[in-house]
């Protein structure tokens, strides 16, 4: 970690989420990548951002990095630099993209409904447990104060 | 004659096609791609930046006749006397801001104070880019996922909210931004549920399948506007609703409550950081009219079908200034709410008006054929008015005693 901030932290991280979302556009996934922004960038960065804000003191402390940031420079350049020399020799490139399937509301629906249902109905508990929680939560420290 | 209004209508798309095709044995073909996008974005950064600069003059003297004032009517054409009723006043005011001095506070976070207005400006600047502005005249046309990328590119101006809060290091921004980012995450979902309506009924995410799907003609005249049905006025109501909240107008400025948090988010900016808030802001509510009535109000169509002698972009533009002239309008009418109230209003009223809302387009769409159009008609009436009676006075009157919580 060679940045101290949290906050500095948070906002590179939401940089990363940009760059995935940037990531899906290149593969022609543009439902998801814009999915990616809106639910990643607009929703999840708030709540990380909110998170540190109220948990804990942003004010930057004085002490130096503990690493240098050039060992993570050169660890982050030799690991590119091999990625990148496996990719452009193993044969992934050179193969033909598939035709972009058209995909509209309509076939994404019908998907959600019947392919994916389960993961959905899963998905729609997970977060109304949450909700409960946060509710309850929220409700517990009201009657404290009174 | 008809040849003569379709080429006036297509003026913008002619132009840069001929435009084209004379740069293409000219320049290297590699130009070509971005001397075509060069050719898209220039209108609607020549247009939009002037539209709000008149705007700000319109706002400031339609606000002072609302207040019995007469506004700003001095600034002119400067060493002469012709005062052009102080339409003059948005270049005197470009003018100062740009020479003014730019006082960043010592303890701000340089980077990200130096980054938020950018990172606020373009993501309400790429959202333009989708707007179907006349026929066959949008940017870029993305057939599965129009809707989609406005809503992903404006949620990413929270964030530019929040650090522009957070590095000025003063707790009116830091408050602000707070209140900002709760508004604005609190009112997203009301907007995008309001707008999933019309997605559900289009059947499509693309802007222009949108307003093509509003095109039919109802009794040989009336062009049929999603406005035009029981879920599509509601869910227009509940849309400008949240997108005035979405814009931090007025009744839902408290982000920038000048009498309690100075100018909340931005406070701590001065000179051309400024206006660049300022811009955005107001590019942000001209975005969202637009959406608005490219899902409602039928886009680029006119309301009546023998009126489409007069250019697409006309009725585009024509809207649009309409619909700002209806928020100035607001914005010298309503007062302020407080926070809680503000909370309340999206999560116990929108909220739960824009599900029900849905139900009823599903009920519409469903019924579509078999039923008489009065008896559809009294159906969503009855099924939105009410919920909304229950929701609005109903609930409020019988469950809960009214409570002044500032005022004893």
């Amino acid at each position: 970690m060679s940045l101290r901030n949290m906050v500095h932290c948070a906002l590179s991280l939401v940089l990363t989420f940009a760059g995935l979302a940037g990531l899906y556009l290149q593969l022609n996934a543009e439902f998801v990548g814009f999915t990616q922004i809106l639910v990643y960038v607009g929703a999840v960065s708030i709540l990380i951002v909110f998170a540190i804000l109220l948990t804990r003191s942003t004010e930057p402390k004085d002490e130096p990095a503990t690493v240098t940031p050039w060992v993570g420079i050169s660890v982050a350049v030799g690991a590119f630099l091999t990625m990148a020399l496996a990719v452009l020799a193993s044969p992934v490139g050179k193969r033909l993209a598939a035709p972009a399937p058209e995909v509209s509301v309509k076939t994404l629906g019908q998907k959600l409904m019947t392919d994916y249902v389960l993961p959905l109905e899963v998905m729609a508990l997970l977060l109304t447990a949450a909700m409960l929680g946060a509710v309850i939560i929220a409700m517990k420290d009201k009657e404290g104060q009174r | 004659m008809a040849e003569l209004f379709q080429a006036i209508d297509q003026f913008p798309v002619i132009l840069k096609h001929w435009l084209m095709s004379h740069a293409a044995g000219v320049l290297p073909e590699w130009v070509l791609p971005l001397l075509s996008a060069a050719l898209s974005i220039t209108p609607i950064l020549a247009v939009f930046p002037l539209l709000f600069a008149l705007t700000t003059v319109v706002e400031r003297k339609g606000l002072g006749r609302i207040q019995n004032r007469i506004g700003p009517n001095r600034v002119g054409i400067p060493l002469t006397d012709i005062r052009l009723y102080g339409f003059g006043q948005f270049i005197a005011d470009g003018i100062k801001s740009l020479i003014k001095e730019d006082v960043v506070p010592r303890a701000a976070d340089k980077v990200v104070h130096f980054l938020a207005p950018i990172a606020l400006l373009i993501p309400v600047l790429l959202t333009y880019s989708v707007l179907p502005f006349g026929k066959n005249m949008v940017p870029l046309d993305l057939p599965q996922t129009g809707l989609l990328f406005f809503f992903a590119v404006g949620a990413s101006t929270e964030l530019s909210v929040f650090m522009a809060g957070w590095s000025s290091r003063n707790k009116y921004s830091l408050l602000g931004a707070m209140r900002a980012i709760a508004q604005m995450v609190s009112y997203e979902i009301p907007l995008i549920l309001s707008s999933l309506t019309v997605v559900m009924m289009a059947g499509t995410l693309s802007l222009t399948g949108i307003v093509e799907n509003q095109a039919t003609v109802h009794f040989g005249f009336l062009h049929d506007w999603h406005l035009f049905t029981p879920w599509g006025f509601v869910g227009f109501c509940l849309f400008l609703t949240a997108a005035a909240a979405e814009a931090n107008r007025t009744p839902f400025d408290l982000p920038e409550a000048e009498s309690e948090i100075i100018a909340g988010y931005f406070t701590e900016y001065s000179g051309f950081k400024f206006a660049i808030f300022f811009l955005a802001e107001y590019l942000g509510l001209f975005a969202m009219c637009g959406l608005g009535i490219t899902l409602f109000l039928g886009g680029w169509l006119p309301p009546f079908k023998f009126l489409g002698f007069i250019p697409s972009w006309c009725w585009f533009l024509g809207k649009l200034v309409a619909l700002i002239l209806l928020f100035i309008w607001l914005r010298g009418t309503l007062p302020r709410l407080r926070t809680d109230q503000l909370m309340g209003f999206a999560w116990k009223f929108l909220l739960p008006m824009t599900l029900i809302n849905l139900v009823v387009a599903a009920l519409w769409h469903m019924s579509g054929g078999a039923v008489p159009v009065l008896v559809r008609w009294a159906v969503g009436f009855v099924l939105l008015a009410v919920p909304y009676w229950l929701l609005g006075r109903g609930f409020e009157v019988k469950f809960t005693k009214r409570e002044y919580r500032f005022a004893n």
